[in-house]
């Protein structure tokens, strides 16, 4: 223990001594600006994407997650366990649950979810069932979820590409109904939430009815933080659930 | 009788005038609040059994903790621990020996003591508050209650000899022992609306919506409960329950998300959240919800307005007008909004019984990477002083009076989960009250 700290103290005063001439030279010269060097170029991030089709079944029925990664070595869902870094397959979960894929590669790691709304009661068949899910499939497939800033509801400039590509999809299908759906990160209070929900639902709704659609195809309603996509208390995971999320309605 | 109020009389002067001459900075809260600079000293002795029916054990049991526990939490006294008593504890009057209660170690003024007795199908409770000092007119309180042998009885009684004792020796404020608390817990798989005696005793489901509760608040004559659910055909509404009836009663829907229900204290009116025109913000309506009345116009959210209780013709409200949330009051009318916290994120305001305060939720540093800790404030609302009343961890939100003024129950996640917590109006003595399923926004009632 003492040699440790005679080790450490002796370690220290050298260090304080550097830093010391170092805060003198920065006092004593003005900084000059210089580019940084550049960085040596790192392994490409791996991507991910998720998606559920139908994201809707009645207890008993099944639905085919799909999913694509890129620049990934490790691809897993939770549930599921490590699988194929492109590919489908069927579930049949007994209660609504959202599937969390993990893409690991040497450049970091990337996440996707998709939600499966499990309904109690098997609904009516449909007349057109194979167009209708069709088209429910390229909804799904079509439409991205806006992201916000913390506490904003201000559709940013990185996310108008979504609005206009969801716009331009929208204009194709004039059939479809659909709600957005606002959604805040677990940190706040559960009012003011609802409120900024409520805030962030209409500004996509209002974006949406700038680019052309229809204002009445479009239902708003908040989640606030009442239903999280991705419930671990981190900055990657309060920014997915901060956001207008987009549910097919017929 | 007469004495006593005599007494009483006193006693209030008393207390009023020690806390004007010890007044300083750090007491404001505690008198402002009522919870008084100088504690009375009290001995509350067990009761003993006044027949000999076995049932009297499991009553007496259930009274003398409900009795300890109501006078200990009043926050106005300092108790005297029961290991210092005599011996021999006094049933009635003429077993008082007051020069051993007076003397070191109990060296207690005032004394509440009694008995319980069953015979065939009755319970009888007979309680005394003594003024130990004066044994020529010791006593202050003479009270006897009658009802069914029951341990619920033994505990209703126990509130209300304790209310007595706290309305005496309190400066004349009526006791909470007898007031609830409703609130939201998730134990039955759905959020849904839960109401439980003040000291968490009797936690009972109120609300079977199946989806998502929230914001219960309890109107002024205790009927009725307001809340709002999200329903399958028009998202967030306001739902009107009736305690009477057992049941939910009709309420208007209006379009948009219409959340955060408030009582005006004369029971008339409330003032909730709408976002009917395209941006939530604060309405008033009749507590029917007819006659209503937009009463805030700026972009953003407008949300959680709560009625000041003494005067009815303010209200206070979270707005996000100015970029993160903050506390604003305004008139009922929504005219003369003024901002009451000047950084960080602050929300769900309280109003205090006598008018003089705002507790509220305040977040003083919030961002990407700040440390995050929320935590209960109480603010003077004349010149906005402040002070942080919970230390101890965790997200501290939703902050409710009790009818007293003298006690703040809140939400807390310092134990792991989001749990309901009453605390005194200066902070001290936390004390957990729910432990199944996750519990928030819980809503004192107003008496």
């Amino acid at each position: 223990m003492n040699k440790a700290m005679k080790q450490a103290r002796r370690l220290v005063v050298p260090i304080a001594v550097f830093s010391a001439v170092l805060m003198l030279g920065a006092c004593g010269k003005k900084p000059v600006k210089t580019a940084p060097p550049p960085p040596p170029s790192p392994p490409a991030g791996p991507s991910a994407s998720l998606s559920a089709n139908p994201n809707s079944v009645a207890k008993g029925e099944a639905a085919t997650l799909t999913w694509e990664t890129t620049n990934a070595t490790d691809v897993q869902i939770d549930g599921i366990g490590p699988v194929n870094p492109t590919g489908s397959r069927q579930v049949t979960p007994a209660d609504s649950i959202t599937y969390r894929l993990i893409a690991k590669g040497a450049g970091g790691t990337q996440e996707a979810t998709a939600r499966v709304t499990v309904t109690a009661a098997t609904p009516p068949p449909p007349v057109q069932t194979a167009p209708s899910a069709t088209e429910e499939q390229m909804f799904n497939q079509s439409i991205k979820d806006i992201s916000f800033g913390y506490d904003s509801y201000a559709i940013s400039s990185d996310q108008q590409g979504n609005i206009q590509a969801s716009a331009q999809f929208l204009a194709q299908h004039p059939g479809i109904h659909f709600s957005v759906e606002g959604h805040c990160d677990e940190r706040g209070s559960t009012e003011y939430n609802l409120a900024l929900g409520d805030n962030r639902a209409n500004s996509v709704k209002n974006a949406l009815v700038q680019a052309g659609v229809a204002a009445d195809r479009i239902r708003t309603i908040s989640y606030g933080k009442e239903k999280p996509f991705c419930s671990e208390h981190t900055e990657d995971c309060w920014q997915q659930n901060r956001r207008g999320h987009f549910v097919y309605q017929k | 009788m007469k004495n006593a109020y005599k007494y009483s009389l006193t006693l209030a002067a008393f207390i009023f005038l020690a806390s004007v001459v010890s007044y300083s900075q750090e007491d404001w809260i505690r008198t402002g609040t009522g919870l008084g600079v100088e504690k009375v000293r009290l001995a509350a002795a067990d009761f003993k059994p006044s027949s000999a029916d076995p049932r009297n054990t499991a009553l007496l049991k259930a009274f003398n903790d409900t009795l300890w526990n109501d006078l200990n939490n009043a926050g106005i006294f300092d108790m005297v621990s029961k290991s210092f008593y005599p011996l021999s504890s006094p049933a009635v009057p003429a077993e008082v020996k007051f020069a051993e209660w007076n003397a070191p170690p109990p060296s207690a003024p005032m004394l509440a003591f009694g008995s319980l007795g069953v015979t065939v199908d009755s319970m009888t409770v007979q309680g005394w508050l003594d003024d130990v000092k004066n044994p020529q007119s010791a006593q202050v309180l003479a009270k006897q209650y009658q009802d069914k042998p029951t341990t619920d009885n033994a505990r209703i009684i126990a509130h209300k000899f304790a209310d007595e004792i706290i309305f005496r020796l309190g400066g004349g404020i009526q006791g909470i022992a007898e007031s609830k608390i409703v609130f939201i817990s998730s134990r039955s798989g759905h959020k849904e609306v839960w109401m439980m005696d003040y000291d968490g005793a009797n936690q009972t489901p109120v609300s079977k919506q199946g989806s998502i509760s929230l914001s219960p608040r309890i109107s002024p004559d205790s009927s009725r409960i307001a809340y709002s659910s999200v329903t399958s055909a028009g998202g967030w509404q306001l739902q009107m329950y009736s305690l009477e009836l057992g049941r939910a009663v009709s309420f208007p829907r209006f379009s948009g998300t219409n959340v955060s229900p408030a009582w005006a204290p004369d029971g008339n009116r409330i003032a909730f959240s709408s976002s009917q025109s395209g941006d939530p913000e604060i309405y008033v309506a009749d507590s029917s919800g007819r006659n209503l009345k937009r009463v805030t116009t700026s972009p953003g959210p407008d949300v959680s307005p709560c009625w000041n209780p003494k005067t009815g013709a303010q209200i206070a409200f979270v707005s996000g007008r100015s970029g993160l949330p903050q506390i604003f009051t305004m008139e009922a009318d929504g005219t003369n909004a003024q901002r009451m916290t000047d950084q960080g994120y602050s929300v769900s305001p309280a109003w205090s019984p006598n008018g003089q305060f705002l507790a509220f939720s305040w977040m003083r540093k919030y961002g990407p990477g700040a440390p995050g800790a929320q935590d209960i404030y109480i603010m003077d609302i004349v010149n906005k002083q402040w002070v942080q009343l919970t230390h101890d961890g965790g997200r501290n939100d939703f902050p409710s009076w009790s009818p007293d003024g003298r006690h703040i129950v809140f939400q807390s996640t310092r134990s792991g989960s989001e749990q309901v917590w009453t605390m005194l109006a200066d902070g001290s003595i936390p004390k957990q009250l729910t432990t199944s399923g996750g519990n928030t926004q819980a809503n004192w009632s107003w008496k």
